[in-house]
């Protein structure tokens, strides 16, 4: 082999390369890198297949590609046709193209459907230390387990297909460390809001952001997949967070899980991937958890946040022209004027859902601020979860029922209002408090208006029909209490 | 994909410059979900005018193209590469390529030749005095040849070698083949399967 790994101190996204390194690239070529996992959805597949079909290649690992519908799923009278046509023929294609090449799909109606960043975690095939791809920008997303993963386009879904590998150039690594104990009501989105806010929706480009202290270590899992999820917002390729007790506990006896001696080499090899004592970073940033409160976004990029409790800025006190630019053009897009506290603006829907926010931590996060109450009159609140099982889950625990009694719609599973591409979207003009990742122009529907937070936020914001946090909420008077 | 040497075929003039890839290939037809039959995508707008170039029976079944400066501009899709090589081009011969679209050719099999201003100015007079005309193209020597004319054309090295061997990214990546198999015998047993399902 001609690689040699010296012992100079690694980070963990270094180990992970290292680890999956096929060839070496020589002469500023770039490596050639395994991958573990390859997650599928029917947006950026079709082409790859063709692309297959054309040259008469077959997929190199079946048993390393999972597939699953989402992004064009209504989560609605799901046993229907579906009534929008590009969206259908996008579905259809990928049920061909499964069958034709035998790769496993969760089709809409299985119990193992849902948004592909939903499902890899709870099959339990995401696990640390592994390099996982998807044609989807919020692959970062699995970076929560200490795995590198990240987006890749149609072209590259056909190379992994055909050959497991990609051609890639190594990236820079960007520590981020969040010290010290978050004040009740502030979670693992408004981290990542903040730190966007902080180095910019460009700040990441060309990184992996690693994740750590001791307030990215109190998080659970699922508060560590809404980070690396967002991870991307801030402009990075990846979002690692090195795996611990925490990550062990969540993968263990999960469908997929290492079993018996292989579950033990695979912890004593995850227990060597945190980054060493000395390791460098190319890039280094640094914030207060104490400090950080719950966060929304004012503007049409993720990096225009503020505190809930701040006011509408004012375009002039950006010292950057181009900044000041898009936050006049984002006031104008939000119908927003500056200096409004962020607490009086009112909004018409409320979405609680996405790959970032909606598995089941976040659901029960939702229903405990709802729970007893009633959501606002004239605001419609969509709670869609991520996945078949996590809804069956849902279920399970009653949080449909407290849900529904709420006044919001509980519904089938996909990204939903996350993205305006299946037949839940705003309407022009409709203002939302959303638990996405995105607020672009148009992202929930077109001229359709966002606001990220969380999904104590979320919950707080279908009380009121303002953006508000549960610390705005008069106590709930329980029946016989 | 196939090794590319030689090609001979009729030349058609596209006496354009700045042909961006939303001419050729109008954004409507990205909607489709397949990477190949997108031959009546191809300059979609401008076949609807009879008198285009391609409409001419003279130029049917045109395999080489012939266009001017700064072919290829504009939005990155591989759908114009796709379109140009359903229709049946191999070779589009230009004074300036834009990079992207360049690097997208060279990936599917489509020779882009660089050729100078006066070159591609006699080469549309000799296809004008004899509409039809076939040319010959070939790839180790970099050079085309109609008629009496004979013009030198620029491909950067790791193109032209590419092209010569048939390799898209994936064949590139496959002649490690080995490699991987090595790798994928040493992969711990403890990595994820998605099959068979639990
Ligand atoms: S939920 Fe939104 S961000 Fe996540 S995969 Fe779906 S569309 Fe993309």
């Amino acid at each position: 082999m001609s690689t040699t790994i010296s012992d100079r101190p690694r980070t963990l996204a270094e180990k992970v390369w290292d680890d999956h390194l096929v060839v070496k690239g020589e002469n500023g070529e770039p490596d050639l890198i395994y991958i573990d996992l390859h997650l599928v959805h029917e947006v950026t597949s079709p082409q790859a297949f063709d692309g297959l079909r054309a040259e008469g290649r077959p997929v190199r690992r079946l048993d390393l590609t999972i597939a699953t519908e989402d992004h064009n799923t209504p989560t609605l009278d799901i046993d229907k046709p579906i009534a929008d046509l590009t969206s259908r023929t996008q579905i259809e294609t990928l049920r061909r193209n499964a069958a034709e090449f035998d790769v496993r799909l969760h089709s809409l109606g299985d119990k193992e459907q849902g948004i592909v960043h939903v499902v890899g975690p709870q099959l339990g095939l995401t696990m640390p230390g592994i390099t996982v791809v998807c044609g989807d920008s919020h692959t970062s997303t699995h970076g929560a387990f200490g795995a590198m993963a990240f987006g890749i386009g149609t072209s590259e879904v056909e190379h992994v297909l055909a050959t497991q590998t990609l051609p890639l150039k190594p990236f820079k690594t960007m520590a981020i460390t969040v010290e010290g104990e978050l004040k009740p009501g502030v979670t693992a989105k408004d981290i990542i809001l903040a730190i966007i806010a902080k180095i910019g929706a460009n700040g990441g480009q060309g990184y992996v952001l690693e994740f750590r202290g001791s307030a990215i270590r109190s998080l659970s899992m699922e508060g560590r997949m809404t980070m690396c999820n967002m991870s991307i917002e801030a402009g990075a390729r990846a979002g690692m967070i090195a795996p611990d007790e925490t990550t062990f506990a969540y993968v263990k006896d999960k469908p997929h899980a290492p079993q018996g001696q292989d579950w033990d080499d695979a912890v004593a090899y995850w227990r060597t991937l945190p980054s060493d004592e000395g390791a460098v970073y190319d890039a280094e940033v640094f914030l207060d958890a104490a400090e950080l409160e719950p966060f929304v976004t004012w503007g049409t990029n993720p990096g225009q946040g503020v505190s809930l409790s701040d006011v509408v800025p004012d375009p002039a006190s950006f010292a950057d022209p181009n900044e000041r630019a898009a936050a006049e053009r984002a006031l104008q897009y939000m119908d927003l004027r500056a200096g409004t506290p962020l607490k009086e603006v009112p909004v018409d829907a409320v979405f609680m859902g996405s790959c970032t926010n909606s598995r089941i931590e976040d659901l029960r996060a939702f229903a405990s601020v709802i729970e007893g109450r009633q959501k606002a009159d004239n605001i419609r609140v969509m709670v869609v979860p991520g996945s078949a099982r996590v809804r069956l889950e849902a279920e399970a625990e009653g949080l449909d029922k407290v849900f529904t009694a709420f006044g919001a719609e509980w519904r089938f599973a996909g990204c939903s209002m996350c993205l305006g591409m299946n037949p839940d979207q705003l309407a022009p003009g409709e203002r939302c408090a959303s638990t996405s990742n995105r607020n672009f122009e148009g992202r929930q529907g077109k001229g359709g208006r966002t606001h990220l937070v969380s999904p104590l936020v979320a919950a707080a914001t279908a009380v009121l029909g303002r953006l508000a946090s549960p610390s705005d909420l008069p106590a709930v008077e329980k029946v016989g209490a | 994909m196939e090794k590319f040497a030689t090609h001979t075929g009729v030349a058609a003039a596209l006496k354009r410059s700045a042909v961006d890839t939303d001419q050729i290939i109008p954004a409507v037809y990205l909607k489709r979900v397949t990477k190949t039959g997108f031959e009546d995508a191809l300059f979609a707008n401008w076949r609807q005018d009879p008198d285009f170039v391609l409409n001419q029976p003279a130029f049917a079944g045109a395999s080489i193209l012939v266009a001017g400066a700064d072919f290829g501009t504009g939005s990155s899709r591989e759908h114009a590469v796709w379109a140009l090589r359903d229709f049946g081009f191999q070779v589009v011969l230009s004074p300036k390529f834009a990079d992207i679209f360049r690097g997208n050719a060279g990936k599917q099999g489509l020779v882009t030749g660089v050729i100078g201003e006066d070159d591609l100015e006699a080469i549309w007079a000799a296809i004008d005095a004899q509409p039809g005309i076939e040319m010959t193209v070939d790839l180790h020597e970099r050079t085309a040849v109609l008629g009496e004319l004979r013009v030198a054309f620029d491909i950067d090295d790791y193109t032209r070698w590419r092209l010569l061997e048939g390799l898209d990214d994936i064949g590139l990546t496959l002649r490690n083949e080995d490699k991987i198999a090595q790798f994928e015998a040493r992969r711990e047993a403890w990595r994820p399967r998605t099959l068979p399902v639990r």
